[in-house]
């Protein structure tokens, strides 16, 4: 998956509900996938100003703070694909950002946090935190930053790129492990 | 591949082409047995199987509706997915990490070396250890266990390091890279393990033993096969005398049809097999097949399978090398000095990236969260594979009120843990973290206890027909011809995980019942 098709805008989409853009920070891992590019998501269900929030709220959930923007807006594209399937999930989302209230994206972490302890129990909450767990760590953005390698098969596996390289510990000797396959 | 009749009154007819329904269907095929064999799930191959963790998952889980009550903590933790065990031809052999370890023989005399456990409903074993440890042997060699009959052991991981230098500080001796499911050298026409770690997305190498490419082409090949994919089991019917004679399945097309049967061997994983018999129910059996002992779904048991992860200074990459290639047997006895009775292994794990905040790490969000996964690299993984304790309570039932996409009541799984189980959780979780705390690990912490992944003894084996569903063989106490040919069978757990276990019930199984065949009795 390239991050960059997946935050493409959507051109085709012409009931566009809003936008969230960005550029991506220099010196971010995103960085050095698309170095100085500009991305964007094109919103079918929320607000420009609900996705801005939105996004706010997954970095206070999980705050890695040198991970890109962008990162965090795969998570805002993914709860906007799912509140523009279900009128339910929508309404839920939308007043969910109308009680954080205007002032929640510029006001302090511990504050946020206070906001959204609140309403740890809310369905809101919980959908926006399963959301940013499953989304945020599993693109090519986050791999780079928390140094993920993922797939090896058509690497021909770690057998001989490092999964045996640990150097700080002992090696195990022989009879406890055995010998790389020749 | 055979096609046999719908009307055809001579086949075997097996539910679920996993461990056991994989393993029985070419045991009885290559016997000149023909065999019906019903599964759920698509068929996949090493070259379809999805690299990308979210789509494996999509790909290969069971994820029909399931509901969960009781004190466990995966009713919180993981609502809606009581389980975690696949629906696709192979079964859960697809998404296994194949750690293979054989049981203790006094863990098959649960009853007798436990004593009366209060709250429990141990039993002992119909089948004596020497018995099953024949089968155990040609288990082993059917699936190429590593470290028995010659077969080299697979090579020492980083995160495998780190869990051999914590143990041999804690003085543990019996530490080694696990006998394991997982070819070291090219074998039997497959190829070695390139330490990938994608054992759980399936192993594209066809490294690791899956009945979807070992046992279900052998049984192919004998032309007695006819393998019906994307085939789910409804009910299994009777005859007036009280013998099953058919199964009635919604074939890929969603019609229903109803294949004629001799006999039914049914494998569809702990949940399923009890769940199956009890929505069979009849005028004749109105509590579900086989279950006038009023046993079947009960005795549920799991294993306490859970995490112990550790942060250090330096990178330890977990996810590269084969996922469980690590084990520590030394606590695998009994003592009820230690607080409970049973044992545990300490076995490796990692987890991939998007797998690791959804399944790995304890309820959480916020800074303290963040941090631990800003430590990604750094971090090492341990599990405890541990006996839990059967209890009558503890039980697969139909849910009257939730209905899953067949209209079939869905299958309620409750647990109540058992102070021993908890005991033993503690006490496993406290050693694997002096393990770490012996290497100067940053931060250690428990992860939760994950989807149960060993499903058994819900239709259990035992001597008396009250206390279980089936005979010794696996042979249902009521119904002759109806046999359960999964983990379902175990009468007790114990601490291994559970698959070769159940490889060598089904081929110990699969030898009855042509014999039995054979002589006209069934
Ligand atoms: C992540 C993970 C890791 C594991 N690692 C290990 C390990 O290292 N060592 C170990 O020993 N065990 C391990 N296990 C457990 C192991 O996979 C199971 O013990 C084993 O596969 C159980 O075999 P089975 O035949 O009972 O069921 P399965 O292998 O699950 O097969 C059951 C099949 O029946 C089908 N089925 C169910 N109901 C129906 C129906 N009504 N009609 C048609 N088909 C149906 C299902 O679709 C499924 O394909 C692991 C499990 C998981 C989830
Ligand atoms: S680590 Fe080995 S067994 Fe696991 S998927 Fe890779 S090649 Fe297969």
């Amino acid at each position: 998956m390239d991050p960059l098709t997946t935050l493409h805008r959507r051109e085709f989409l012409k009931t566009s509900t809003g936008l969230l853009t960005g550029l991506v920070a220099a010196g971010s891992s995103l960085a050095l996938l698309a170095p100085g590019r500009a991305w964007a998501v094109d919103l079918t269900a929320l607000s420009s100003a609900e996705a801005a929030t939105l996004l706010v709220v997954a970095r206070t959930i999980a705050p890695h703070d040198k991970l890109d923007d962008a990162a965090y807006a795969l998570v805002i594209q993914a709860v906007d694909g799912d509140a523009s399937k279900d009128d339910k999930t929508r309404q839920m989302i939308r007043e969910g950002v109308a009680s954080l209230g205007a002032g929640f994206p510029g006001s302090p972490e511990s504050e946020r946090v206070e906001a959204l302890k609140k309403m740890e129990a809310s369905g809101f909450f919980q959908s926006m935190r399963l959301k940013t767990l499953q989304v945020l760590y599993s693109n090519p953005i986050a791999y780079a930053y928390f140094g993920y390698e993922g797939e090896a098969f058509s690497k021909g596996g770690y057998l001989f790129r490092g999964f045996n390289d640990l150097r700080w510990l002992p090696e195990v000797p022989l009879a406890d492990s055995g010998a790389l396959p020749a | 591949m055979a096609r046999i009749d719908l009307h055809d009154e001579g086949a075997v007819v097996i539910i679920g082409s996993g461990a056991g329904g994989g393993t029985l269907a070419h045991e009885l095929t290559r016997r000149g047995i023909p065999v019906v064999l019903l599964e759920a799930g698509k068929r996949q191959s090493t070259a379809t199987f999805s690299q990308v963790p979210g789509e494996a998952f999509q790909q290969l889980t069971w994820l029909d509706t399931r509901t969960q009550s009781g004190s466990w903590g995966v009713a919180r933790d993981f609502p809606g997915l009581p389980s975690w065990h696949c629906k696709t031809a192979g079964g859960t052999t697809v998404h296994w990490t194949a750690s293979t370890p054989r049981l203790e023989p006094w863990e098959l005399r649960a009853k007798s070396t436990y004593g009366h456990v209060p709250g429990t409903s141990l039993i002992d074993w119909p089948i004596s250890y020497p018995e099953l440890k024949n089968y155990y042997l040609l288990a082993e060699r059917r699936l190429g266990v590593t470290r028995r009959n010659g077969v080299p052991g697979l090579p020492a991981s980083n995160n495998f390091k780190v869990m051999y230098a914590g143990a041999k500080k804690l003085g543990y001796k019996r530490v080694h890279t696990g006998h394991m499911a997982i070819n070291s050298r090219s074998r039997d026409g497959r190829g070695f393990c390139i330490q990938q770690g994608f054992c759980v997305q399936g192993c594209k190498m066809g490294a690791k033993w899956s009945t979807l490419y070992t046992e279900i082409p052998s049984a192919e090949a004998t032309g007695k096969l006819d393998l019906r994919i994307e085939c789910r089991a409804m009910r299994i019917e009777h005859g007036a005398n009280g013998r099953v004679n058919a199964v009635v399945y919604r074939d890929s097309q969603g019609q229903e049809q109803r294949q004629k049967a001799r006999l039914v061997c049914v494998a569809g994983n702990g949940i399923e097999t009890p769940r199956l018999l009890l929505l069979s129910e009849s005028a004749k059996f109105p509590q579900g097949l086989a279950n006038s002992s009023d046993q079947v779904g009960r005795n549920y048991c799991h294993q306490i399978v859970g995490y112990v992860w550790g942060i250090f200074d330096q990178p330890v990459y977990s996810w590269r090398g084969a996922t469980v290639a690590g084990v520590v047997e030394d606590e695998v006895f009994n003592d009820p000095k230690r607080g409970f009775v049973g044992g545990y292994r300490i076995e490796l794990v990692a987890l991939d990236l998007p797998t690791m905040p959804q399944v790995g790490l304890p309820y959480g969000w916020g800074r303290d969260f963040a941090s631990i996964m800003e430590e990604y690299r750094n971090i090492a993984g341990l599990l405890i594979n541990g006996e839990d304790m059967p209890r009558a309570e503890n039980r697969i039932t139909l849910n009257p009120e939730v209905k899953d996409a067949f209209g079939l009541p869905a299958a309620n799984v409750h647990v109540d843990e058992h102070p021993n189980d908890q005991a033993l959780r503690k006490h496993a979780q406290g050693q694997m973290s002096k393990m770490y705390a012996a290497l100067g690990a940053k931060r250690i912490f428990p992860g939760p206890s994950l989807p149960a992944t060993h499903n058994t003894c819900s239709a259990r084996m035992s001597a008396e027909p009250r206390d279980g569903v089936t005979n010794g063989w696996g042979q249902t106490h009521d119904i002759p011809n109806l046999f359960i040919s999964d983990g379902s069978m175990m009468s007790t757990p114990g601490s291994a995980n559970p698959t070769l276990t159940i490889v060598a019930l089904v081929l110990r199984q699969a030898e009855y019942i042509s014999r039995q065949m054979a002589a006209g009795k069934i």
